[in-house]
């Protein structure tokens, strides 16, 4: 009933191509999150599709409705900014019902809704306060309540999170999830925070630099990186990256080579480059030797660098791996789930 | 649509007051050329120029528009200096300070020439207080017809308290834009200080410097009131020949004259500070 | 005495020292003007006073044209006031809010008016309201303080609306206002302290203003044209009274804007 679609948006700012491109089509009532690094066009997106700001190409749909120049308020959306854009001169209450006091909502039904509002984030012992009597995170949360109660079908939301301090975060998380799964509102939720998109993603599209580099479900992604870029933004430690080239049935780069057992015609004589993810490595009796350089012990596992050949490679081990600084090691890599990329574009080669 | 209203948007906000200013300024501009210029029967003439110019008052108004101004503005920059280092030095109460050094921004120079002739007339506090601390034994005629030096300090003095003011409010504006970094120098007095302030201060505070003295240059061509309260007649300056040539002797055309002086004068300074300090426009708008 | 103390001493001995050459005519001209009128020629005059009166402030208020001039200019100001906001502050919101074409030049414009000879302006529009029957009028006074004040009112309204977070109307308008809607609830409310010192500002203009409200004037005098207009014949306590009545408001007025002081001559 309200999915976003949006074609071949540019903007431009000044020289800078903000948004190079971009098509999407997001589902009525999917979570869809925007990641990427900053400054590659998160916001400047979320507030093309807000009204805020003029695309130079391309249009936007929302429903059935083509909304590219319409008024932000006649498009049926609900926003929380980046910085809060808390309004400093009037109440939490205030606030909250600001939105719907602008839509001419009754007033006994905009004290409900605003107290139901208030109830969900935890603010209703603050509903008299002025935004400068709160602390940041109590703000943030206000900016959320006062897109929460317009019930619009669209939700944009601009690192709502990113003030909260970690346990705060964790806890508003499973909040906004829940909230999702009660009421499935379209929702754009912009984040730089990988674990944040994986968690509460339907999808997630990963952008760089204006365009889009892949959108796709949380964990493909993270198995099936479309590119190297990709690969490295997704995950903790990030995918690792072995450059080097495919001779006689062995990957080979400078100081080390890995055995395939199973040929690639396809790769043979390329200049490319091994992605595995630190799980997908184990440390065994044989394998490509390589050198410990850190270990470091994070609780239920074990984080070891190694050097192969002259690059750094993230292990993830078990807690007892008992591996030491300078001590040499052999590393087998899950041939299932190594990826390959083009070591010119980064792009991913199909298998 | 909205494309088009967004784009048109800022040009409607600045057209009032760009209608206005036009209205008010440039209309007002091209008819004093034309009082100025044009003769009562029509047609060019320079005769309200060649009247201008044999008034007994006018040389005696040129050269006392230019004493004032050659005295009055450097004794400004200085003491606006002093003024903005000092509250620059951020001491305890330097906000205070601040305020009260920038009264006399609120302050016509009618209200600061009648101030000043509270000290300076015969009978008033200057004498008084000479004469009680035996210095003098008869009041001293500072205000007399007879005492040029006299009237001119008198006007310097009022003149250099009135408009100390804005000068300091430019510089102190100037100063912030200045990274903290440079002032962090133990003591203000130090000599490390001293040199930090000749050598690295000055240098980075030259815009606002130039910007005070061409806006204190150029007011200074306008003084008239003060002189006016404190002398009277008794020491002709341009602006007061306007003044006196339109209100006393209703003569239109020699007062949109001496305006159209003023005005040239003001575009000769303001060029001519731009050329000799090697001024670019964008230091000029800050 | 260490070198710090002695550096500290320095300081605020300068610090006031300055202050005294500020506020020393402030103190001579109201002790005159509270000088009994028998006292006025007396020499030499005690620089503390001994006798305390409000007969010369008494003879200036009573003084024929006084009150009305007081009134006159209380009006000019208010009317200069809202002209001058009422243009001022659309161009001063344009400059925080747009990147347009043209900017430049129009900041050049308003530094230029910023500099503009007051008799440049006043002659010639003297002449023009005579003949459109607008002379010796209140509004064309205040027309002519609104051009000299409007530089100021936009650059201060410019600097007041930088400080609202531009993201705060946006958001105003995700929830259901139009543009004008989200400035006239969100942004003017959140500019307002900054507009009255525009408006205070304004007022001090207007107020101390001489020449165009002598040269526009003949009977409608502001107070300012009307003790210029008798500096020649009236007596001493007369203009002592009239400068002090000049002084006093606009002093309390700068108290009260003086957070914005800087932006006036200070900024862009
Ligand atoms: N109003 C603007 N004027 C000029 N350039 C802009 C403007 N807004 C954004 N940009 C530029 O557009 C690019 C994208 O900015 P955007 O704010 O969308 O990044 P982002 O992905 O949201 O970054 P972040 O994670 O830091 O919030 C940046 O290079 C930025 O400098
Ligand atoms: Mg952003």
């Amino acid at each position: 009933m309200s999915g976003i679609g949006i074609q071949n948006a540019t903007k431009l700012f000044g020289k800078t191509q903000a948004l190079k491109g971009i098509s999407i089509d997001i589902r009525d009532g999917e979570f869809m999150v925007l990641l990427g690094p900053s400054g590659c066009g998160k916001t400047t997106l979320l507030r093309c599709v807000a009204g805020l700001e003029r695309l130079d190409g391309g249009n936007v749909r929302i429903g059935e409705r083509d909304v590219t120049d319409l008024a932000p308020r006649h498009r049926n959306i609900a926003m929380v900014f980046q910085s809060y854009a808390v309004f400093p001169h009037m109440t939490v209450a205030g606030n909250i019902g600001f939105g719907l006091r602008m839509h001419r909502v009754p007033k006994a039904q905009v004290d409900t809704r605003v107290r139901e509002g208030a109830e969900l984030l935890g603010l209703s012992p603050f509903l008299e306060r002025y935004p400068a009597q709160l602390s940041g995170g109590q703000r943030q949360r206000v900016a959320v309540a006062r897109a929460l109660v317009m019930d619009a079908p669209v939700l944009l939301m601009d690192e709502p999170l990113s003030n909260l301090d970690a346990l705060l975060r964790l806890q508003a998380r499973a909040d906004l999830k829940r909230l999702h799964k009660e009421v499935k509102r379209t929702t754009i939720y912009v984040t730089h925070d990988q674990v944040e998109a994986m968690s509460m993603g339907d999808r997630i599209a990963v952008m760089r630099e204006g365009s889009i580099e892949q959108i796709g479900a949380p964990m493909d992604i993270y198995d099936n990186p479309a590119s190297q870029f990709v690969g490295g933004f997704i995950g903790s430690p990030p995918m690792n990256f072995l450059r080097g080239a495919v001779r006689d049935g062995n990957f080979a780069g400078e100081g080390f080579s890995v055995p395939m057992s199973r040929p690639r015609v396809d790769l043979q004589g390329r200049e490319i480059v091994l992605g595995v993810r630190a799980e997908h490595i184990t440390i065994g009796a044989d394998g490509v030797p390589a050198r410990v350089l850190v270990v470091e012990p994070l609780g239920s596992h074990a984080l070891v660098t190694a050097l192969v050949g002259k690059t750094a490679v993230k292990v993830q081990a078990p807690i007892d791996v008992g591996v030491r600084p300078d001590q040499a090691i052999n590393l087998r890599f899950d041939e299932a789930t190594v990826r390959w990329m083009d070591a010119g574009t980064g792009a991913a080669v199909q298998h | 649509m909205r494309a088009r209203a967004e784009h048109v948007l800022p040009f409607t906000l600045l057209l009032p007051s760009v209608a206005f200013l036009a209205l008010l300024i440039v209309i007002p501009m091209f008819q004093a050329l034309l009082l100025a210029f044009v003769a009562e029967k029509g047609g060019f003439t320079l005769e309200h120029f060649q009247q201008m110019f044999g008034d007994v008052n006018f040389g005696d108004a040129w050269r006392n528009t230019l004493l004032l101004l050659l005295l009055i503005v450097p004794l400004q920059l200085v003491l606006a200096l002093a003024m903005a280092l000092l509250v620059n030095s951020r001491f305890r109460g330097y906000g205070f300070f601040l305020y009260i050094y920038a009264i006399p921004l609120a302050i016509s120079d009618l209200a600061a020439g009648i101030l000043w002739l509270a000290v300076f007339t015969e009978r008033g506090y200057l004498n008084s207080a000479l004469q009680s601390a035996g210095v003098i034994q008869q009041p001293i005629l500072f205000l007399s017809f007879e005492n040029f030096p006299g009237i001119l300090s008198a006007i310097v003095i009022a003149e250099s308290w009135r408009a100390t003011a804005i000068v300091l409010l430019i510089l102190v504006a100037g100063l912030q834009l200045i990274p903290r970094d440079y002032f962090e120098a133990a003591d203000l007095f130090g000599a490390d200080r001293i040199r930090r302030t000749i050598h690295v201060v000055l240098p980075l505070l030259r815009p606002s410097l130039q910007s005070a003295l061409i806006i204190r240059t150029i007011f200074a061509f306008q003084t008239f009131a003060v002189v006016f309260a404190l002398a009277g007649r008794n020491m002709p300056v341009l602006a007061g020949e306007a003044y006196v040539w339109y209100a006393g002797n209703r003569n239109e055309h020699l007062a949109a004259t001496y305006a159209v002086l003023l005005l040239g004068l003001t575009a000769c300074v303001t060029v001519i500070y731009l050329r000799v300090l090697g001024l670019r426009e964008a230091e000029v708008q800050r | 005495m260490n070198a710090r103390v002695l550096d500290r001493t320095l300081i605020y001995g300068i610090a006031v020292l300055l202050a005294v050459w500020v506020l020393i005519p402030f103190y001579i001209i109201a002790i005159s003007a509270f000088t009994p009128q028998a006292k006025i020629f007396d020499y030499p005059k005690p620089l503390i006073p001994t006798t305390f009166s409000t007969e010369t402030m008494q003879f200036f208020v009573d003084a024929r044209g006084v009150i009305p001039s007081v009134l006159n200019s209380v009006l000019v100001a208010v009317f200069t006031i809202v002209f001058g906001l009422a243009l001022g502050t659309p161009a001063g919101y344009a400059l925080a809010r747009f990147h347009f074409r043209g900017r430049e030049a129009f900041q050049v414009i308003v530094l230029a008016t910023k500099m503009f000879p007051i008799a440049i302006l006043s002659i010639p529009l003297a002449v023009t309201f005579l003949q459109l029957g607008l002379y010796d009028n209140l509004v064309s006074v205040a027309l002519v303080h609104t051009a000299m004040a409007l530089p100021f009112i936009i650059l201060v309204t410019g600097g007041v609306f930088v400080a609202v977070s531009h993201e705060l109307e946006e958001a105003a308008q995700t929830l259901g206002c139009s543009r004008w809607g989200a400035f006239l609830r969100v942004a003017l409310p959140l500019a307002l302290p900054g507009l009255a010192a525009a408006a205070i500002f304004t007022f001090v203009v207007s107020w101390n203003e001489v020449f165009a409200a002598t040269i526009l004037t003949l009977r409608t005098r502001t107070l300012p044209a009307q003790v210029l207009a008798g500096l020649g014949t009236s007596p001493l306590g007369f203009k002592f009274a009239g400068g002090l009545f000049m002084a006093l408001p606009a002093v309390v007025f700068i108290f009260m804007i003086r957070r914005y002081l800087i932006n006036l001559w200070g900024s862009r």
